[in-house]
């Protein structure tokens, strides 16, 4: 059993040392969760050893499974059992039809957004991934003992708003919170430490189980520029298992029908059988087909990288294609990365090494690397490395626009732009008296509306009455360091913040996410008041602590005595409104410490730009 | 927002680039949102937006079109939304016949080296305007303002045709 830390009655218990961070890389068909522990960057397994949660929820009437088990289940109930829910976070039910019509899911057809009939309920993708992500957050908690500060969460490199915000909201919905997201192919190359000291272009492979993605990425001065993204959402390492099956059938003259047991088995047979030829020259299979037959059928290195080679030839195109729309050649590529357990196969490695003319980096597991990335910068942002000097610049992977006349977009912040970004663009009114207009949102490189992503459209109201064309309405878009978008309004003439209506076209709203939160709560039994009010109380420690370490270092310096005094005031109010259980003082309180100490933080935000404009050292100690 | 101040930089069109680039890197270092993580969300709202400033002003002080009009914005004159199109009939001319010369590439029997050509002679010009441009906004008097202004329309122009070309080069490596 573990010992009990018991603090001395009326002395807080010191704050930890060392802050517990994640990594998580959420999978199309695999999730895993990573920290750093004593200095280094390792996934954490389950009870049973296992480092890969298969991202597969089954929803029973009385409870939800996730994980092995719940892949298990997939073929008895799959209606029931959601696999590969990533493909569905931040669509529309009409994408999602189309792109996969043979999903053997029940969809809500009254809902514009995804919404499945399962069993006593329904659930949407995002409710979905955060039950991947709070199986991977209690697994993280139960390993590493204690509440987790934050985590970073991987994205693909070419997910847009609408797939980011939904990602963070899963994350959220989860109850945690989010340090980062961060890009895939990004996170692959933190964990090879390629943002150390390393300058020019990376590849980054990525084969999974159903997906092929390739990023081109510059590196330059800790800058992490994509340059170009490419793939195939619908090749990766199971199609390797469907060639291998159906060679395995054909060589045993097994012809169509055969019952659902077999078909299953020598699918497995077929998978265990790649396996084995990644690391031997042959493999021999015994099975017996459904009339009682004995079969054998041997496979050597050979014949499986034959039958292959088209599949991986497949994805060489997508490199080609890929490099030449970074703008590079394939020389000029210093390091390849490769991520996915599909690039244990050596044909794979040998033939993306000859493309590249370098043998690729494989040193860390490739199902493993993206979660260690990604671990590695949730430790750094937990501020357990105040010295680290690295900083990831991410660029927005898709340019952001609006709808003007005629139906065509208007790029207002082309991709590639270093984010965090803002641009504003400005409007006017046409007939006279108007009060409102609408501004709708897109995400694409298309000239034409209907070939982008729409985001979102915004109700711009309470414009001042005037003549037409005499308001000027200057709508700002700002995008952070997630990649996400924000809009705010102003008519410039009098000053009048127009309010802005925000509909997500496939993302959730506010108060969706409130109720979806609530609903959670009173299904896994939880107290929802004890949430929050947790939630509250670590915010307020976080403020405190973040405020009192600032006030040691500026606060003589930047604050005349009087200021000094009413922050270090409303701060101790803060913290002895924290004992009590009583959630909206508290909220109200933190707004109280956080609006009397702006200025202070502007004040600090001038001197480090001014210490960094004279060349003076940041990091003064 | 004045970028040259942000930046620590005199207001003037000639600016030491690796300087730029080594400010750039400092400033994004104090400024970007992950190194306020673990602070109060009016915090975190404040990185995102210096840091939106400092990227920007990156952007807009290293190509020398965008400096020379952020220039001349704090000189008073703006150029951008601006409705107001140039009057100079030798350039117009200049314009069509260079427009005349890209619709014409899809008939050349080498449509690479006609593009390569139609470039060569976009870049000589602009070399020109650039060096022009630079004299006039030395002067910064509110007549040479008025030229450069003329000169960046050209110079915008210019730049336009020279991304068309690009595209066009592109459509042809992937025939």
């Amino acid at each position: 059993m573990a010992l009990l830390q018991i603090a001395e009655p009326g002395q807080a218990a010191a704050p930890h040392e060392r802050k517990l961070a994640i990594g998580i890389d959420l999978g199309t068909t695999n999730s895993l969760v990573a920290s750093v522990r004593s200095g280094v960057a390792e996934t954490l397994a389950d009870s049973q050893g296992q480092h890969l949660l298969p991202s597969v929820v089954q929803y029973k009437n009385d409870g939800v499974v996730v994980g092995e088990q719940a892949s298990l289940n997939a073929n008895v109930d799959p209606s029931n059992t959601i696999v590969s829910v990533k493909r569905l976070l931040g669509k529309s039910l009409a994408d999602v039809v189309q792109q996969y019509p043979n999903l053997p899911y029940e969809f809500d057809s009254q809902s514009s957004h995804v919404s499945m009939n399962v069993c006593d309920r329904k659930v949407n993708p995002v409710q979905v991934s955060a039950d991947i992500l709070g199986t991977l957050k209690r697994r993280a908690e139960a390993t590493l003992g204690d509440d987790l500060t934050g985590a970073v969460i991987t994205v693909p490199a070419y997910f847009d708003d609408a797939q980011r915000q939904s990602t963070k909201d899963a994350a959220q919905l989860a109850g945690l919170n989010v340090l980062r997201l961060l890009n895939e192919p990004t996170a692959a190359a933190i964990a090879y430490g390629l943002d150390s000291g390393q300058e020019g272009v990376i590849a980054i492979y990525d084969l999974g189980g159903g997906t092929f993605d390739i990023s081109i990425l510059r590196l330059s001065k800790g800058v992490f520029e994509v340059l170009a993204t490419g793939g195939d959402t619908a090749l990766g390492g199971d199609d390797f298992d469907h060639v291998l099956f159906d060679y395995i059938c054909q060589q045993a003259g097994l012809a169509g029908d055969m019952s659902k047991g077999l078909r299953r088995r020598l699918l497995d047979d077929a998978k265990a059988a790649k396996e084995i030829l990644s690391h031997e020259s042959g493999v021999d299979i015994r099975f017996e087909d459904d009339s009682g037959v004995e079969h054998e059928v041997v496979i050597n290195c050979h014949k499986f990288e034959s039958l292959i080679l088209p599949l991986v030839k497949k994805t060489l195109r997508s490199c080609k294609r890929a490099i030449k729309d970074a703008k590079v050649s394939a020389e000029e590529v210093l390091q390849v990365v490769m991520v996915g357990g599909s690039t244990r196969v050596p044909l794979v490695r040998h033939q993306v090494g000859e493309l590249f003319g370098k043998t690729p980096l494989t040193s860390i597991d490739p199902d493993k690397v993206v979660a260690i990335g990604a671990a590695i910068q949730a430790d750094i942002l937990a501020g357990n490395k105040p010295d680290n000097e690295m900083l990831l610049l991410d660029v927005l992977p898709l340019s952001l626009g609006l709808e003007t006349m005629g139906g065509l977009t208007e790029k207002v912040i082309p991709r590639n732009t270093t984010i965090p970004v803002a641009k504003a663009q400005e409007f006017t009114t046409f007939k006279d008296g108007q009060t409102a207009m609408m501004v709708h949102v897109l995400q694409g490189e298309r000239e034409l509306v209907q070939d982008c992503r729409s985001l979102a459209k915004f109700d711009l109201t309470g414009i001042p009455p005037m003549t037409a064309g005499a308001a000027h309405i200057r709508v700002t878009f700002q995008v952070d360091a997630d990649g996400l978008l924000s809009v705010t309004a102003m008519e410039k003439s009098t000053g009048v913040q127009a309010q802005i209506q925000v509909k997500p076209s496939y993302g959730l709203d506010e108060s969706e996410i409130a109720d979806m939160l609530t609903s959670s709560m009173q299904h896994a039994k939880e107290d929802m008041q004890a949430r929050m009010l947790k939630e509250q109380q670590v915010e307020v420690a976080r403020v405190a602590e973040s405020l009192q370490s600032a006030l040691a270092k500026d606060g003589k310096a930047l604050l005349s005595e009087e200021e000094y005094a009413a922050i270090e005031q409303a701060m101790n109010n803060m913290l002895e409104i924290a004992k009590a259980e009583d959630i909206e003082p508290i909220k109200a309180a933190i707004e109280k410490v956080d609006s009397i100490s702006r200025a202070f933080a502007a004040r600090r935000m001038d001197k480090s730009i001014n210490q960094a404009l004279s060349g003076q050292s940041v990091s003064e100690l | 927002m004045n970028f040259f101040a942000l930046f620590g930089f005199e207001e003037a069109f000639d600016i030491d680039l690796s300087r730029l680039s080594n400010t750039y890197k400092s400033l994004a270092q104090v400024t970007h949102p992950d190194k306020f993580s673990q602070a109060s969300d009016s915090e975190k709202l404040m990185a995102v937006q210096k840091s939106a400033q400092v990227n920007d002003g990156y952007q807009v002080l290293k190509h020398p079109l965008s400096r020379a009009e952020h220039l001349l914005s704090i000189r008073g004159i703006q150029l951008s939304h601006e409705t107001k199109t140039l009057q100079d009939p030798a350039f117009l001319m200049q314009q069509m016949e260079w427009r005349e010369q890209l619709e014409d590439v899809e008939h050349a029997a080498d449509q690479e080296a006609a593009l390569e050509t139609l470039d060569k002679e976009l870049q000589q010009h602009s070399q020109a305007q650039y060096i022009e441009l630079q004299s006039l906004l030395e002067v910064n008097s509110d007549e040479s303002d008025i030229q450069a202004a003329d000169q960046i329309r050209k110079l915008k122009f210019m730049e336009k045709l020279h991304h068309e070309i690009e595209l066009k080069e592109d459509a042809l490596f992937d025939e």
